[in-house]
């Protein structure tokens, strides 16, 4: 680990501050990507600015028909939350996937969000249920929010606050695992809700993606059986020592099926 | 000894003396040591897998903050000291020496693997070091590179090591080749297959570490180290390296968290933070990190092999023929070319009576770290090959496994038992132990199980794996033959103090396995003397006369032995003293229970009364015993211990994704007598979690140019907790019938006897495809791959 600088603002407007005076900078929320960079001396950020001591970052509370998670969050409140699970249980539920209970009470919504690792697991929850992604400036679209491999719309001296989600009608989530990081490996979020009805894929490709036709399969007939004729294809998908494009792209399928079996 | 205590002695379930401090974080392990003055070392290593030197500038790096001194290949060379020294050196078929090629602690004009130290930085803070590490600039021509042994025999492939020709270290071979050559041609059946044998990284939870220190008052070293074997660490780094008597070394292993084996040899780091230390003055501190662990710690296994049976028209093996090349890595670690050689295809015979084998071994130079001895190291290669030989050959000839196993068990009355291939098996019972795996397992119930998984959708499989290993390497004079450059005998000094307390100094060393609760069973036991009164010391040069350390499974079978000749000799002297004392003749004295007693009366001394005599000789047959009472010995043992059992895997597969979860484990062996019962289930746990690691998990994966491309725990998948079924240990006991104890040894059953139980049972779930072998480990994408390329119908679900 390289030196840094260490700030701990307690205000979402003196964090945008520090960060746009000093463009070296990083924010660091529940820090489970950005600590091991640092560590393993791959990343050398000038000051590394705590958005921990933020209260206004964290909490979840409904709105009408809108889940709003504060960024800060951490994923074991989003697993147990009473409120996520009666609203979208299928968030709560995917929350409950990510790494173990130590990564889960450290581990922050927004810093995976705003990390967009293609294995993650929330953009695909995002991107099916059609979120709002709410910053210290503006308010974006998921599909506009991420923007491929470890990129998202974000500025450098943008801070994510809130993502809403609109409660669906119905959502599940299925994924197979990578054995050895425990990472989604192809995970597929199933939603009928205000964005109609989605289907997104995280850990197969380079970045989360919606899965048209398997969102016209079920769109036309909302069952297991009506995606197990379809086939993602596999050009473009990762491939690795784990598995192939085409492994994954067959995952695709399967993980949609017991995702729409998931969501009932 | 208190009436109402509870039994500690043999056979007791003792809960390990070791385990409070551990739990409770009060382990003192070598990373925890801070030496006064102390500097931290960092290397720096290649990033290339083959690579020319041609100039590393570290004028930079000098002039960093808190650098106190950089060493390079060219300053270790040009201060003379020698290279790692391999201590098992093999002959070639024709009798000619194995190529051996200098290992220098420090490379030096060319890098061979990934992660080959370039350049030691020693500065006042591991920050500091990292940072300067970061400065040198090293000039590198990379040179063409091989990563696989099939890729380094191959005809103009590049040469890890100039003139040594096609790679070959070594090229050797066991058993008779013409006789074997004949069992084939007169055979009815005849089958193969093509296997290897994935590569592992050992992944001890306490990373490798080392404190370097020297005294000038008295021109004496320290080596504070991550060892299973301080003294072999004295031996070899004291003559063979540094050239520093004996005498002047001292080697230190305190609390050491896993060893597998990775933690027997001699590393470069420990040489050269010892090295170093006289040249700045002060103690040299290096910690490995997980990552770097992956590129510097010895790998295991990774052997490429093909294999023949032949069998009689009712399946009666005739002949066995094994060809194997075995990875070595860049370099000969301390004890690699026994490995494949003398632990693995000796083994060869197993637990059937197979009248001729042979094997031929390549040991095989590649730009890939160094392979050495990992738990069960070459048994597991061994049994890994027979077992699944055994079931192709079995779906070959239309007999049903269990019965193809029977047919050729070596019988429980023909031990000793001489193998075609060097070994003579002292003891066994293979019969009785599949008899009990089968029962456990529910064997006869499995057609119904595989059915109710079937109407769930999934692929039920059961398999088998019946084996036997080779523990307690030994005798001395024996693997000397064989090509050992070290003794293999080991050594205790038991010391019975004034008021009867004892301390007991083992040369063995305990990183995990239990050892300071099992020996004091066993001198409480002898002794009548209660656990809370006994120590056990082990891992200390200073303190220990002698030994040889704690690997393939020989701590109680050769360490415990000792102990029990020191015993023999302590009883023998207290009893002299209780004749004494009770004024009786030395043969009517008897021993038992902590009391010497005269033989038929109540008269008796206690062990307290006797040593307290012994160290306040006042009234003490003084002319003829000299006062005290401490023993030493030094026992070489007379074969290896041989244990043996029956593991039985069940599995179900998803076909839809490929996955496989292990839904019953049994483990029936036969590791003879059993000291501390919940201790062996323990071992054979963890043994089994390694197996399943291996034929489901685990795999070093290395790109075509020696690139590791699973070098951290993101791709290098370690089993955890959620992958392993809960394994049901039972035991059948034959006793071994040359140690004094009648142990065989418990650490390594489970991770030799379980992958081909668990690879049979994947092969047996996917029985209606058409599979014979499945290399492991048996990932998802490859066994999907096999589903899907037969039924992509079914595969979609």
């Amino acid at each position: 680990m390289y030196d840094f600088a260490y700030h701990k603002p307690t205000s979402i407007a003196d964090a945008v501050k520090i960060l746009a005076a000093d463009p070296d900078a990083k924010p660091v929320s529940g820090g489970h990507t950005l600590l091991p960079a640092l560590k393993h001396r791959l990343n050398q950020p000038s000051a590394l600015v705590d958005l921990s001591g933020i209260a206004e970052l964290r909490g979840i509370k409904r709105e009408g028909d809108t889940i709003i998670i504060g960024a800060m969050t951490r994923h074991g409140e989003v697993a147990t939350s009473d409120i996520i699970k009666s609203a979208i249980p299928a968030l709560a539920h995917m929350a409950s996937t990510i790494g173990d209970t130590q990564v889960r009470n450290r581990g922050t919504m927004g810093g995976s969000l705003a990390n967009n690792d293609p294995a993650a697991d929330y953009p695909a929850a995002a991107m099916a249920l059609g979120a709002k992604f709410q910053t210290d400036r503006r308010t974006l679209a998921a599909e506009d929010f991420f923007q491929g491999m470890f990129t998202t719309a974000l500025e450098p001296d943008e801070l994510l606050i809130a993502i809403h989600f609109p409660v669906p009608k119905k959502a599940g989530y299925a994924k197979l695992k990578n054995p050895a990081s425990r990472y989604s490996m192809c995970g597929v979020f199933v939603a009928d809700g205000a964005a109609g009805i989605r289907v997104a894929v995280n850990g197969a490709g380079p970045g989360v993606f919606r899965q048209e036709a398997a969102e016209a399969a079920l769109s036309a007939n909302w069952s297991p059986e009506a995606v197990a004729g379809v086939k993602q294809d596999p050009d473009g998908l990762n491939s690795d020592i784990h598995g192939s494009a085409e492994y994954r792209a067959h995952l695709v399928t399967v993980m949609t099926k017991r995702a729409v079996l998931d969501a009932g | 000894m208190n009436a109402i205590a509870p039994f500690e002695g043999i056979g007791a379930s003792v809960k390990r003396k070791e385990d409070l401090r551990f739990l409770s974080g009060r382990g003192r392990y070598t990373d925890d040591m801070n030496r006064p003055g102390q500097t931290h070392a960092v290397f720096l290593r290649s990033p290339h897998p083959h690579a020319r030197i041609d100039a590393v500038d570290s004028a930079a790096a000098r002039a960093m903050p808190g650098v106190v001194a950089i060493f390079t290949g060219a300053d270790i060379k040009a201060s003379g000291i020698g290279g790692l020294p391999c201590g098992w050196g093999v002959k070639n078929k024709d009798g000619t020496p194995m190529a051996e090629p200098a290992h220098p602690v420090l490379a030096h004009e060319r890098v061979r693997h990934v992660g080959d130290p370039v350049a030691m930085v020693i500065a006042e803070t591991r920050a500091q070091a990292k940072d300067a590490a970061e400065a040198i600039m090293v000039s590198y021509t990379p040179l063409g590179s091989v990563a696989t042994v099939t890729a380094a025999v191959a005809p103009g492939a590049t040469e890890v090591h100039e003139g040594v020709a096609a790679n070959t270290s070594f090229d050797w071979h066991i058993g008779d080749k013409a006789i074997t050559d004949a069992a084939f041609a007169g055979a009815a059946h005849t089958v193969s297959f093509d296997l290897v044998n994935n590569r592992l990284v050992p992944n001890a939870m306490e990373p490798r570490a080392a404190i370097g220190e020297f005294d000038p008052t008295n021109d004496e070293y320290t080596l504070y180290t991550t060892s299973q074997n301080p003294h072999v660490i004295r031996l070899l780094m004291g003559a063979f390296v540094l050239n520093i008597p004996e005498s002047r070394l001292r080697v230190v292993a305190p609390d050491v968290g896993g060893g597998f084996g990775s933690k027997i040899f001699h590393y470069a780091e420990e040489a050269a933070v010892t090295w170093a230390a006289p040249r700045v003055k002060r103690p040299v501190k290096w910690t490995c990190d997980r990552t770097e662990a992956f590129i510097s710690d010895a790998h295991g296994r990774d052997h490429v092999s093909h294999a023949e049976l032949a069998l009689d028209k009712d399946g009666k093996f005739l002949g066995l023929r094994v060809q194997t090349l075995a990875n070595m890595g860049a370099y000969l670690s301390t004890f690699a070319p026994a490995v494949p050689t003398y632990l693995y295809a000796t083994l060869l015979a197993g637990c059937y009576a197979t009248p001729t084998i042979y094997a031929e071994v390549k040991g095989v130079f590649t730009n890939t770290v160094a392979v050495d001895a990992y738990r069960g190291a070459g048994r597991p290669e061994a049994t890994f090959l027979i077992e699944r030989l055994v079931d192709v050959a079995a779906k070959a000839t239309g007999i049903d496994r269990i019965e193809l196993r029977r047919r050729n068990f070596i019988p429980a009355d023909a031990f000793p038992y001489q193998t075609p291939v060097a070994l003579e098996y002292d003891s066994g019972d293979y019969q009785s132990t599949l008899d009990m795996a089968l029962a456990a397992s529910d064997w006869a119930g499995f057609e119904a199980r595989r059915s109710a998984a079937a109407a769930k959708g999934k692929l039920r499989g059961i398999g088998i794996s019946t084996y036997v290993e080779a523990c307690g390497i030994a005798p001395s004079h024996v693997v000397g033959q064989l090509g050992a450059r070290a003794g293999l005998y080991e050594v205790a000094n038991i010391r019975v103090h004034p008021t009867g307390s004892i301390t007991v100094f083992t040369g063995t060393h305990s990183h995990g396995q239990g050892h300071e609760t099992t020996f004091a069973q066993l001198i409480a036991d002898r002794m009548g003397v209660p656990m809370n009164q006994i120590d056990v010391v082990h891992g200390d040069t200073s303190r220990i006369p002698f030994g040889m350390g704690t690997y393939g499974s020989r701590s109680l079978a050769v360490g415990g032995s000792a102990m029990v000749k020191a015993m023999d000799k302590i009883v023998l002297k207290g009893r002299k003293i209780a004749a004494h004392l009770l004024e009786a003749s030395l043969e009517d004295i008897e021993f038992e229970g902590g009391k010497f007693r005269v033989a038929g009366t109540d008269r008796e001394k206690t062990l307290t009364e006797i040593s307290l005599a012994a160290y306040v000789p006042h009234n003490y047959p003084i002319d003829e015993l000299e006062p005290g009472l401490e023993e030493t010995a030094f026992y070489d043992p007379k074969n290896f211990t041989y244990p043996a059992g029956a593991h039985v895997c069940e599995v179900e597969i998803d076909p839809a994704t490929g996955q496989t979860e292990v839904i019953a484990f049994t483990a029936v062996d036969d590791v003879g007598r059993v000291i501390n019962p919940m201790i062996v289930e323990g071992q054979v746990q963890g043994g089994v979690a390694q197996g399943i690691g291996q034929a489901l998990l685990e795999h070093a994966v290395y790109d075509a140019e020696g690139q590791l491309l699973s070098g951290s725990l993101m791709d290098y998948t370690m089993p955890r907790a959620d992958d392993l079924p809960n394994v049901a240990v039972s035991h059948h006991t034959t006793l071994c019938t040359h140690n004094p104890l009648g142990v065989k040894g418990c650490g390594e059953v489970g991770a030799i006897g379980s992958p081909p139980a668990v690879i049979n049972a994947v092969v047996d779930a996917l029985r209606d495809y058409d599979v014979t072998h499945i290399n492991m480990p048996a990932t998802p994408p490859k066994l999907w791959g096999i589903i899907n390329a037969a039924r992509p119908a079914l595969a979609a679900e």
